[in-house]
């Protein structure tokens, strides 16, 4: 006989170092996700993340803390992808996915490579689906401030962006230096992924970037309560998935936790889901007076 | 109107300097020359037409005035000075057919507020000032029914009418419009130029508004820019669209029917 919140579960060290990063990292990817998706950059959030696994992966292996693999490939390919950025669509497709494969291909070398040196499979286990229980105690000063940093970047930007996002010509016009925003921004998003990836694994990452967002965007209509319901639904995933994890050390095989990123991940979908069960609000029935407001004089 | 008064009101309006000036305006776009000689000028409360054929360079005109495409040769001029940052905030402006989302987390209200102060960093301050304007806002043009409604999932007319609003929150003395009354149903289409008749008469704002028919607009439109082959003719409407007129403009023959109030421009034989 058991408890889901067994007494000492607040009092484990790792778990609460998982509880504080996986609320930095979902409010951080929560809030960013909301600008991805408008601007539908979820692609770029994808390639970003396979950017980032060749460099958590050559961290590993030159045993640097994964972190810092994930965040400098990230920033390297945010700025790569915005210098072919404004080139041809059908080019630039071709493109991101051969450097992409190339990318994956260069993983792939390091994390077998890693496999021979430690001659476990922790080191892709750990890349590829995250490590949120295992994070050491001294990265969690630099992974709060650069969600934190990450943040304070995008609430600057709001605006801003939003008003690119309904037209760039509109934003050019008021004088928004549009390209340097999306640059900004790029990198801001290359920084919330670098945290998922440390959380639920770079594979993964896009899903805590994308599925609270998605979800918050169902369910609100302006543009500050999609940033916060996007970053609740992000921590609320987190957390119960972080307390499941815990807990499934007493399911089959006993004695083996689930990955944290499997529990985070699906409830992120059955959140997504939910939002399908009742139909979303629509408008009010329009009445066939629609300009009756309007007096055309 | 007395004699008298008829000829203070032409003395007025000829002493009135222009609002907006485009002097002898050059435009080379991929090394070809798309548009050369645009010289026309408009006026305080003025509704002018940009007409012409798909192509002819209507958006590309109306990117120069914006500031957003440089011209290769001629000169912008507001109130007689050349463009800066502070007189392009007395252009408001509604892009040609935006597709907005209907998944976009923005109300017809957070749109208009964008055009307060969507230009500026960190988030909007509410205040009950703020709100006010963006409600009167959305009143001028009609549509302050829908003011808490998703953008994306208003009709056509309904979204035209926001982003007019957005552009008019500003207070501009000019507002630019790129084919507003793109694919716009008949009744929304005349709605829409009421509106606008209705913002050049009692707001006296400048309208330079850009279309491929000039007929929705004949009982509002002040002036035309008939835009084709490269140059432009302008002027009131009834001088500029004649058959000799347009004639030389398009370089070839061109015939100008007018029936039932309604104009039509043909090619000739």
């Amino acid at each position: 006989m058991h408890y889901l919140f067994e007494p000492g579960l607040f009092a484990s060290g790792p778990v609460r170092t998982a509880l504080l990063v996986g609320a930095i990292v979902a409010v951080t990817s929560g809030v960013i996700g909301v600008f991805t998706v408008i601007r539908g950059q979820s692609f770029a959030g994808h390639a970003l993340a396979d950017v980032a696994t060749t460099g958590g992966s050559g961290a590993f292996l030159v045993g640097l803390n994964q972190f810092w693999g994930f965040l400098a490939a990230g920033i390297a390919a945010a700025a790569l992808m915005e210098g072919i950025g404004v080139q041809r669509r059908r080019g630039r497709d071709v493109a991101t996915g051969v450097v992409l494969g190339a990318a994956l291909g260069a993983a792939a070398l390091f994390l077998y490579l890693g496999t021979l040196q430690t001659s476990t499979t922790g080191a892709s286990f750990t890349v590829l689906f995250g490590s949120i229980f295992v994070i050491s105690p001294d990265t969690v000063p630099a992974l709060i401030a650069s969600g934190v940093i990450a943040l304070v970047v995008v609430a600057l930007l709001t605006r801003v962006l939003l008003l690119s996002s309904l037209s760039s010509d509109l934003a050019r016009a008021k004088g928004v230096p549009v390209r340097i925003v999306g640059m900004v921004y790029l990198a801001a998003l290359a920084v919330s992924v670098s945290l998922a990836a440390v959380a639920i694994g770079a594979v993964l990452s896009t899903a805590l970037l994308i599925g609270p967002s998605a979800t918050a965007l169902r369910v609100t209509k302006s543009p500050g309560w999609a940033m916060a319901a996007s970053a609740l639904t992000g921590v609320a995933a987190t957390w119960i998935g972080i307390v499941l994890a815990y807990d499934s050390f007493y399911w089959p095989p006993h004695g083996h936790g689930w990955p944290v990123s499997f529990f985070v991940v699906t409830l992120v979908l059955i959140g997504y889901l939910l939002t399908y069960v009742k139909r979303p609000r629509r408008l009010a029935p329009r009445s066939p007076h629609e300009g009756a407001e309007c007096s055309p004089a | 109107m007395t004699n008298e008064a008829a000829q203070r009101v032409a003395a007025a309006q000829a002493t009135q300097p222009d609002l907006l000036t485009l002097d002898d305006i050059g435009v080379r776009l991929g090394g070809r020359q798309v548009l050369s000689d645009v010289t026309f000028s408009l006026r305080k409360g003025e509704f002018t037409g940009i007409i012409g054929p798909n192509g002819a360079g209507k958006t590309t005109l109306l990117r120069v005035i914006l500031g957003l495409l440089e011209p290769s040769g001629g000169r912008v001029l507001i109130d007689g000075e050349p463009v800066d940052s502070k007189s392009k905030s007395a252009i408001g402006y509604v892009p040609q057919k935006l597709v907005i989302d209907p998944d976009m987390p923005l109300r017809a209200r957070d749109v208009v507020g964008l055009g307060l102060d969507g230009h500026r960093l960190g988030f909007a301050f509410p205040s009950r000032q703020r709100r006010d304007r963006i409600e009167a806002a959305l009143s001028d043009v009609g549509a302050a029914r829908y003011a808490d409604a998703r953008v994306g999932e208003l009709s056509g007319g309904e979204q035209q009418r926001v982003l007019i609003a957005h552009a008019l929150i500003s207070r501009p003395k000019l507002l630019l419009l790129d084919e507003p009354l793109a694919n716009l149903d008949l009744k929304s289409e005349q709605e829409i130029v009421a509106v606008l008749g209705r913002l050049a008469r009692e707001q006296q704002i400048a309208i330079l508004l850009s279309a491929h028919d000039m007929n929705p607009l004949l009982g509002v439109m002040d002036r035309i820019v008939y835009v084709a082959n490269g140059r432009v003719a302008s002027g009131p409407t009834d001088e500029v669209v004649t058959s000799e007129g347009l004639t030389r403009l398009y370089g070839h023959r061109v015939d100008v029917v007018r029936v039932q109030n309604r104009v039509l421009v043909v090619a000739g034989e």
